[in-house]
């Protein structure tokens, strides 16, 4: 089976580049599911039930959304395996730029959204500077110039990863996409398997429900802004 | 990318899933075709099959080849598109910086050594296109819709490097298009636009008419064509001082209104 993880902020295309890619490869009588996971709400069942192949939905509630990936990935693998699947595709919540939640043997893709981060694609972080693939959407917004410009942005970030323009709206450039799902590793077990990137250290009092704001409230690891070092007038 | 002389698209199939009628359309370089049909027509997946060298497994099972042969895989599935400079439909710049910058920015971005000179060049080109100047110094997001328009034209003049450059419906943009398809034409390079303005239809070498889907005809342009493209050009020229005269504040006036360009007289 290949894995195929897609991470990249909100509203970034990550949705519509999948379908488009899936809708691409439907004839090939390959089995594919597809497992969305979020925090609070997801429409996404609706979106893809149209391909009418199998699809999960797992909301992360109270838990941080790629913590829950992490914790779930062995179920949704043997979920997808039950299903004799071929591939394997996540859509990952992709909420804050701290994380990349990818795994070692599997394609990792990240979603990026030229119009909202055109003016800095370095702060997304370790899923950006960890992908194998870097999806670009939504260039029919921008000019060819400003295209250029961002897309060697992203290069001097992760000058290892396969950068790809696709839209989202249309399907464009997603059959380079699938090229790349199509030729990636084929994973037997999920045995040993690591991620790629470690997740934050969540071991403070609001990781447990905390609300109220002091220091007589905080427990566990609690580390303070140095307003010496960092303040700049 | 691999040069090649022309680009050929064999027949697929329409919405309905009949064969199109065609034989095999040989697109050249240094020509300009245009692509017409109703919304839905089909244009837009035409368009995607060529940029994607489709191998006639696609929706519309239409083959695309390069020089009567079937383009490799690793020219296919290239990550980076090599093939089409898109000009599509947006017509202002998001990012917020002075124009002079940008252009520089773009140069460094592309490895042009001469920076500054390309600013000039570039800005040298737009205020062909367009009614109002552009200066170095402006910043990009307050440039008129026309302003951008020529802006995106000229730097496609002057930088792309694809073989292929796609124009997506420039009309109401406010520049001069027929000089804007003359400053992209070059004889290394195939011109496709995408268009419902008739000045722009004819502006073309060939049209591609699009209906349910798939290539309902090729059209030749006709000697009367040509003929009618320059009465076009002429009315689409009155039609812009009037738009100008208006304002600035002027009144038309005339005697007749049979001839629109007594009116400003
Ligand atoms: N103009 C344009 N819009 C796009 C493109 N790709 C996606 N969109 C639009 O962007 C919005 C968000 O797209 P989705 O595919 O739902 O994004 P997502 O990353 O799956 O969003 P979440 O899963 O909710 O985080 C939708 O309205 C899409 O129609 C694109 O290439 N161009
Ligand atoms: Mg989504």
């Amino acid at each position: 089976m290949k894995i195929i993880i897609f991470a990249g902020a909100p509203a970034s295309g990550k949705t519509s580049v999948i379908y488009h890619i899936i809708e691409q490869m439907l004839n090939e009588s390959q089995q594919i599911c597809i497992a969305k996971l979020d925090c609070l709400s997801s429409n996404e069942h609706q979106i893809y039930e149209k391909l009418n192949i199998p699809v999960v939905v797992g909301l992360s509630k109270d838990l941080c959304p790629d913590h829950y990936l992490a914790i779930n990935l062995l179920e949704i693998y043997d979920w997808a395996k039950d299903h004799n699947s071929d591939y394997l595709f996540i859509e990952t919540a992709g909420l804050c730029n701290r994380c990349a939640p990818f795994l070692e043997s599997a394609l990792n893709l990240c979603v990026i959204d030229c119009v909202s981060s055109i003016k800095s694609p370095e702060k997304l972080g370790p899923m950006v500077s960890t992908a194998d693939v870097i999806v670009v959407t939504k260039g029919d917004m921008i000019s060819q110039a400003e295209r250029e410009v961002f897309n060697y942005h992203v290069k001097s970030i992760n000058n290892q990863a396969v950068i790809i323009e696709a839209n989202g709206l249309n399907g464009l450039g997603c059959h380079r996409i699938r090229y790349l799902i199509v030729n990636s590793n084929d994973l037997t077990t999920l045995e040993g398997e690591k991620l790629v990137y470690s997740m934050p250290k969540a071991i403070c009092s609001y990781c447990v429900g905390e609300t109220r704001i002091g220091q007589q409230y905080q427990q566990g690891m609690i580390s303070l802004i140095d307003f010496n070092e960092h303040e700049s007038i | 990318m691999k040069v090649f002389k022309y680009l050929q698209i064999k027949p697929g199939l329409t919405k309905t899933q009949e064969p199109e009628t065609f034989e095999c359309f040989a697109l050249e370089k240094g020509k300009v075709y245009t692509i017409v049909g109703k919304t839905g027509s089909g244009k837009t997946q035409l368009i995607e099959d060529i940029e994607s060298l489709a191998n006639g497994s696609g929706l519309t099972k239409r083959t695309i080849l390069l020089d009567n042969e079937i383009p490799s895989d690793t020219l296919r599935y290239a990550p980076h598109n090599q093939l089409v400079s898109h000009l599509s439909q947006n017509m202002h710049f998001i990012l917020d910086m002075l124009v002079k910058d940008f252009i520089e920015l773009h140069a460094r971005c592309r490895g042009v050594s001469n920076c500054s000179g390309q600013v000039e060049k570039i800005l040298y080109h737009a205020n062909i296109l367009c009614g109002e100047k552009i200066r170095a110094t402006e910043k990009l997001t307050n440039l008129s819709g026309g302003q951008s328009r020529a802006l995106m034209i000229a730097d496609i003049a002057v930088n792309s490097s694809t073989p292929i450059i796609l124009i997506d419906e420039i009309e109401n943009a406010g520049i001069n298009k027929l000089k804007a398809v003359d400053m992209l034409l070059d004889n290394k390079k195939i011109i496709i636009i995408v268009t419902h303005d008739p000045l722009l239809a004819l502006s073309g070498d060939q049209r591609v008419v699009m209906s349910n889907g798939g290539i309902s005809r090729i059209m030749t342009r006709s000697n009367y064509e040509i003929e009618i493209l320059s009465l076009l050009n002429k009315s689409d020229k009155v039609l812009s001082n009037i738009r100008n005269a208006l304002r600035q504040g002027r009144s038309l006036r005339g005697v007749s209104t049979d001839d629109l360009q007594v009116i400003l007289e």
